[in-house]
């Protein structure tokens, strides 16, 4: 038997984004294979939220390209909701449908996206519930629900489209600090189940301790990316060190 | 007589009151089938144009504007005028239950659509984008996750608003629509007699008061969104 | 199209008629000057009544604010100026329209002062009894200055549809705008004196409008 090498699932190629003068990303090339967890750091305005959300087309970069399982996301003919469907994203202010119970929230795009009728839909919205360890909280609306409860959801939501890869925007960012765990375990089990992920974050232990790789960017440049071990311990870069130094106080 | 007879024999005449209220009845049933159908196309109306706006079509988008001030600025009464009188002098000729239900959907529409549109903007951009990270298309979007957000609070403005519009029914007396206060005013030329406009007044209480209270009702129930 | 053009946009009538049409007009102002600064303080009674720490008081304003409300303003104007003269009462057109407009403008104007001053929280109220103004003062001084800054919007579009509904002192033969286009109309069968009338309302409204929908979203927002 051939040990199997896993696959990039994720190229981003020389991306570029511009808004009017000012470069939100300056060039980032960036790889993720399947089952790693890519963590990008750096200060605010680095890019990271930026590089995240072009990787949905939430933005649409100025060039460069975006391969997503060997697809170019970026063709501008593309359909977007069916390329949407297969990357999974939580926002830092969760987002969830305030109209709507998790149950719906999480069943939503099963239903009208994908077109499975309702009984299917809620089968498989329960699983993910279940999964993010709220299936008793189903029919609760968000604002009875704690923050950390919501994110919960929120990842819930994107889990039921079963995406290929999961991109995390400052998840805990919005959280009190008692209700960071009970997320990030969501996602530590999420990495041991084999997904693929890529997250923006401040939680510094947890990049230690999760991450395959870590990335650090500063004014739309990748100015550092490896191990975490060489990150964290024995970062090279000057900027890296200056920004870790001020990340601990 | 004494001072009170004087008053129940104006406004209050049994006489008139039996002859006359099969005519108050019937006038009170046009009002009601104008009310519900300006209320119906009207408000279905204006959420079309606030879907439409939505896609920010530029040149659209101004037509709607355009729609949407002139119908604010002019009075509707105005505008059922040049409708009912000047139509038939170049060939379309429309009868003043038309002009007058044409009108006010119009105006409604106009209202509703400012009201919708400004709810539409006031769902945060988060749930458009939360929305369409799962893939859901721009106009399903709309549909499910940002509408019933915009509706529910556009729900104490816009009855204020259709409770006034559906009042302007009774300017279809103008034009000889036989509503309301049309057969009211009728009957009180025939009768010699204010008691028909008392009539009308109780008529049109019992129409909208309980309109008012339910929108007050939810005024108050949903005040809590402004803050 | 030129049948069009000649049955609403006829220049020789409309030069005919605008002797007439800015005779209307300025009644239609008069009118205005009148009825709004009169709304607005009869407004303003009706919602220090329903704000009011009595009961007595706040009971009976509530249900004549929603009684007015809910009558159509052109039933109120033919009961006051069509049906009290029945009782002995005969007012001019121009009284006629004036009472009715009060009565109903300023249920409609209280309510708007109402919501704003529900908008201002007590412990402004609080804080403005406890260095000693009494609760008037504190009202005039304190609550209703914000109160009205917060619900500026809406006093501008109601002061817009009140322009509007002016036009309905035609009905009972008051000689404003639009009754002098139709009386126009009536002599020339020809709808150019009410598009006319139209583009008056729009030149004295349009701006109003657009000054209203620009407060509206930059409050919203």
């Amino acid at each position: 038997m051939f040990p199997v090498q896993p696959l990039p699932i994720l190229n981003v190629e020389d991306l570029h984004l511009h808004y009017g003068d000012m470069k939100a990303l300056d060039g980032v090339t960036l790889e993720a294979k399947t089952g790693e967890l890519t963590f990008l750091i750096g200060p605010s305005g680095s890019g990271k939220s930026s590089l995240l959300r072009c990787c949905n087309r939430l933005e649409d970069p100025s060039s460069g390209r975006i391969l997503v399982d060997g697809e170019d996301i970026t063709q501008r003919n593309i359909n977007l909701n069916r390329i949407r469907r297969g990357i999974g994203m939580v926002f830092q202010s969760f987002n969830l449908y305030p109209h709507m119970t998790a149950k719906g929230n999480v069943t939503l795009a099963l239903r009208k996206v994908l077109g499975k009728s309702r009984k299917e839909a809620e089968e498989i919205g329960l699983a993910q519930l279940e999964r993010v360890g709220l299936v008793d909280r189903a029919d609760h609306y968000p604002n009875q629900l704690s923050g950390g409860q919501q994110q919960r959801v929120a990842i819930a939501r994107a889990l039921a489209l079963e995406p290929k890869i999961m991109l995390f925007d400052e998840p805990t960012s919005a959280l009190d600090p008692e209700l960071v765990g009970e997320v990030l375990k969501v996602m530590r089990q999420l990495k041991e189940d084999g997904m693929t992920m890529v997250v923006v974050s401040h939680e510094m232990r947890f990049a230690k301790s999760a991450a395959d790789h870590v990335v650090f960017m500063a004014e739309g440049k990748i100015v550092e990316a490896g191990p975490p071990a060489q990150i964290f311990d024995a970062p090279r870069a000057e900027r890296t060190r200056a920004f870790l130094q001020e990340a601990h106080h | 007589m004494t001072r009170s007879e004087r008053f129940i024999d104006t406004f209050f005449k049994y006489d008139v009151m039996q002859q006359y209220w099969p005519d108050i009845l019937k006038g009170l049933f046009v009002t009601c089938q104008i009310a519900v159908l300006v209320v119906v196309c009207g408000l279905a109306l204006g959420l079309c144009l606030a879907i439409l706006r939505s896609y920010r079509f530029r040149l659209v988008n101004l037509c709607i504007i355009v729609f949407i001030d002139l119908l604010r600025a002019l009075p509707p009464l105005v505008l059922i005028l040049i409708l009912y009188f000047g139509l038939p002098n170049v060939g379309v000729s429309l009868s003043g239950y038309v002009v007058l239900w044409l009108v006010l959907t119009l105006v409604l529409a106009a209202f509703a659509e400012e009201i919708f549109w400004a709810g539409i903007l006031s769902v945060p951009q988060g749930q458009w984008q939360a929305a369409r990270s799962t893939g859901m298309s721009y106009f399903k979007t709309l549909i499910y996750v940002v509408l019933p957000q915009a509706i529910r609070m556009t729900i104490a403005p816009l009855t204020n608003r259709t409770i006034a519009i559906t009042k302007n029914t009774a300017l279809g007396m103008v034009i000889g629509v036989g509503e309301l206060l049309n057969q009211a005013t009728t009957a009180q030329s025939f009768a010699g007699n204010a008691t028909p406009l008392m009539m009308a007044t109780i008529a049109y209480l019992i129409l909208f008061i309980p309109v008012v209270y339910a929108g007050r009702r939810i005024e108050q129930a949903y005040a809590w969104r402004k803050r | 199209m030129e049948q069009f053009l000649f049955q609403f946009f006829n220049l020789d009538i409309m030069v005919q008629a605008w002797p007439i049409m800015l005779r209307g007009f300025g009644m239609t102002l008069l009118l205005c000057a009148v009825v709004i600064p009169m709304g607005l303080a009869g407004g303003l009674l009706v919602a220090i009544a329903s704000t009011a720490p009595q009961r007595w008081i706040r009971w009976p304003t509530a249900v004549l604010v929603d009684l007015f409300r809910a009558v159509p303003p052109l039933a109120l104007l033919i009961f006051i100026s069509a049906g009290l003269p029945f009782a002995g009462i005969r007012l001019s057109p121009f009284t006629a329209v004036c009472l009715s407009f009060l009565l109903n403008n300023s249920a409609y104007y209280g309510e708007i002062y109402r919501a704003g001053i529900d908008s201002i929280g007590t412990g402004q109220t609080e804080a403005a009894r406890s260095t000693g103004l009494n609760s008037l003062q504190a009202m005039a001084y304190v609550v209703l200055p914000q109160a009205v800054r917060n619900v500026l919007p809406d006093l501008v579009s109601n002061t817009i549809e009140v322009v509007k509904l002016t036009s309905l002192a035609s009905v009972v033969a008051f000689a404003e705008l639009l009754y002098s286009a139709d009386m126009a109309r009536s002599i020339t069968y020809n709808a150019s004196p009410i598009v006319m009338a139209a583009g008056f309302y729009l030149v004295l409204l349009w701006p109003a409008v657009r000054l209203a929908s620009r407060l509206e979203r930059k409050l919203s927002t």
